[in-house]
């Protein structure tokens, strides 16, 4: 069995004001991750303040765009294809929601290894931000 | 200070509509209070605290003004489907606190009149701090909760049998519940053979949508005592809340592990004292992974204790949801923690159908899991004890 995944239009996010530095990375292919320099932990979705210690010293760090499949599901009943939802853990530790891409539904599994890749959201007519998703690659 | 013993639900109604096209929410509300006062035997005089979620149309100002209710404090805390389980206990520690003595709880919606479902993209609130970086990839309430499942089978071996046999005590008690929406006996063949929604879950595996609602009426102990009605105790309650965690999320678990935990330490009891549980049943996920987390059977043999009919009232060990749940019977607006209690509080009474009807039902636990597993929920417990 196939189920080749076929582009999705993604609701467009709201850009928050503290998230404008994330958004502009997205557009140049690059995934950001906050990272808290007093407790050292990384967290994700990014905070202006730390989740973990309330620090307010997070700085923007690139992340290297690579982790693996923690969990998934493909939504079979949906309009007009099926598409994959799954959270990843990065390399750098924290799991984001995501979407798997550019990939046969049917083939994904758990703990896969993945990469970063960046769709656009919204449509032709109404362009958004890029979008962060993943798809597998080989090892 | 503990809630234990100091108060009891003297009043329960579920509204007998599954599909409500000629009248308002705020009418279901209406209807729904009505019913639990006269089950109780008191009045809308006698009500002096309200209690609802973010179904109530209009929040609490609406609904208190809406159905000429004059009360000195209102709560509406909200938490998805186990909002009315907390409300219970938040009731019963106004009622010890001496905020009030009659503590009126609605819920009530209709989102099949609306045209609404669950495999619909979740609604774009602006604000919401997580929305920006979940709502592009398609979140549902069925892809969510399907990621908790997928998660629970690669860790635990857990199986889609094992899932379907949730359903299949489900339909087994629906059969005998004239007002529910699904009442046909299903297999575990059927399950696994009806559409796949979301991987792994089959449609079989996801509740109703239905139109409806319930209220409660929780009392204080010298009005209990008044009423001619059985004494429902409430004796313990938890909630908690757990999300993604800043990325340090861990699916294998709901918050039930505290929510649970915080009611039976409140209650004194244990999970073998339980004769009778209400577990919201949003999807055949939802109940295995609470009945672990309660603390029933060990953690990763929820597909297991579920099989075979072990929840299946007169033949397992552990009934739960004779009304046919979630599942089957009835899933008002999308909240199930209401008719989880209103079950649990017909088989402490004795009054649930006689072919589902607990023996020497005493202590009742219910327990719901509100929002997402696939994101953020919120646990509720209540244990009650008729005396
Ligand atoms: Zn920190």
């Amino acid at each position: 069995m196939e189920t080749p995944q076929q582009e999705r239009k993604m609701a467009i996010p709201e850009v928050h004001p503290e998230h404008k530095e994330y958004w502009d990375a997205t557009a140049e292919g690059k995934l950001l991750v906050k990272q808290c320099e007093s407790c050292g932990e990384y967290h994700y979705y990014p905070r202006v303040l730390c989740p973990f210690c309330m620090s307010d010293k997070t700085k923007w760090k690139e992340a290297k765009g690579t982790g693996n499949i923690y969990t998934f599901s493909v939504m079979r009943r949906a309009k007009p294809a099926p598409y994959a939802i799954a959270y990843v853990t990065l390399d750098e530790g924290p799991k984001m929601m995501t979407n798997i891409v550019d990939f046969d539904l049917d083939r994904i599994h758990m703990n896969q290894k993945v990469k970063v890749v960046f769709k656009q959201s919204g449509d032709q007519d109404n362009p958004g931000p890029f979008i962060p998703c993943f798809t597998p690659v080989k090892g | 200070m503990s809630i234990e013993g100091k108060a009891y639900i003297a009043g329960a109604f579920e509204h007998p509509k599954r599909l409500v096209e000629d009248k308002s929410v705020a009418a279901i509300h209406a209807e729904c209070a009505k019913g639990a006062l006269e089950d109780a035997g008191l009045t809308l005089q006698d009500v002096d605290g309200y209690f609802c979620a973010g179904d109530a149309p209009g929040g609490a100002l609406s609904m208190v003004d809406y159905l000429g209710l004059n009360v000195r404090h209102v709560d509406s805390t909200e938490t998805g489907g186990s909002s009315y389980i907390a409300h219970v206990s938040h009731a019963a520690q106004a009622i010890t606190a001496g905020k009030c003595n009659v503590a009126l709880i609605t819920m009530g919606g209709r989102p099949r009149a609306e045209g609404k479902s669950g495999v619909k993209p979740k609604k774009f609130t602006p604000n919401v701090p997580e929305v920006p970086f979940e709502i592009p990839y398609g979140p549902t309430a069925v892809n969510e909760y399907a990621m908790a499942a997928s998660l629970h089978m690669h860790k635990y071996g857990t199986t889609s049998e094992q899932l379907a046999w949730v359903k299949v005590a489900a339909s087994h008690h629906a059969q005998y519940n004239p007002n529910a929406r699904l009442k046909d006996l299903v297999t575990v063949e059927d399950v696994l053979h009806s559409p796949m929604i979301a991987d792994p879950l089959h449609l079989m595996d996801c509740c109703v949508v239905s139109d409806g609602g319930g209220a409660l009426v929780v009392v204080n102990q010298e009005i209990a005592r008044g009423l001619k009605r059985p004494l429902i105790k409430v004796i313990g309650a938890g909630e908690s809340p757990k999300g993604p965690m800043g990325g340090n999320m861990d699916m294998t678990y709901t918050a039930a592990v505290h929510s649970g935990k915080a009611a039976f330490e409140e209650a004194g009891v244990n999970p073998a004292e339980i004769k009778y549980a209400g577990i919201y049943d949003s999807f055949t996920i939802t109940v295995i992974m609470q009945l672990e987390d309660l603390g029933f059977c060990k953690k990763g043999e929820g597909g297991k204790f579920v099989a075979d009919g072990n929840l299946i009232a007169g033949i397992g060990n552990l009934p739960i949801n004779t009304d046919g749940g979630g599942l089957n019977n009835n899933h008002p607006t999308s909240r199930g923690g209401m008719t989880k209690l209103i079950e649990a509080v017909r088989q402490l009474r004795e009054e649930a159908h006689p072919e589902v009807q607990v023996k020497d039902c005493d202590i009742a636990l219910v327990n719901g899991i509100g929002g997402g597993l696939g994101s953020r929920h919120c646990s509720a417990t209540l244990i009650m004890e008729r005396v």
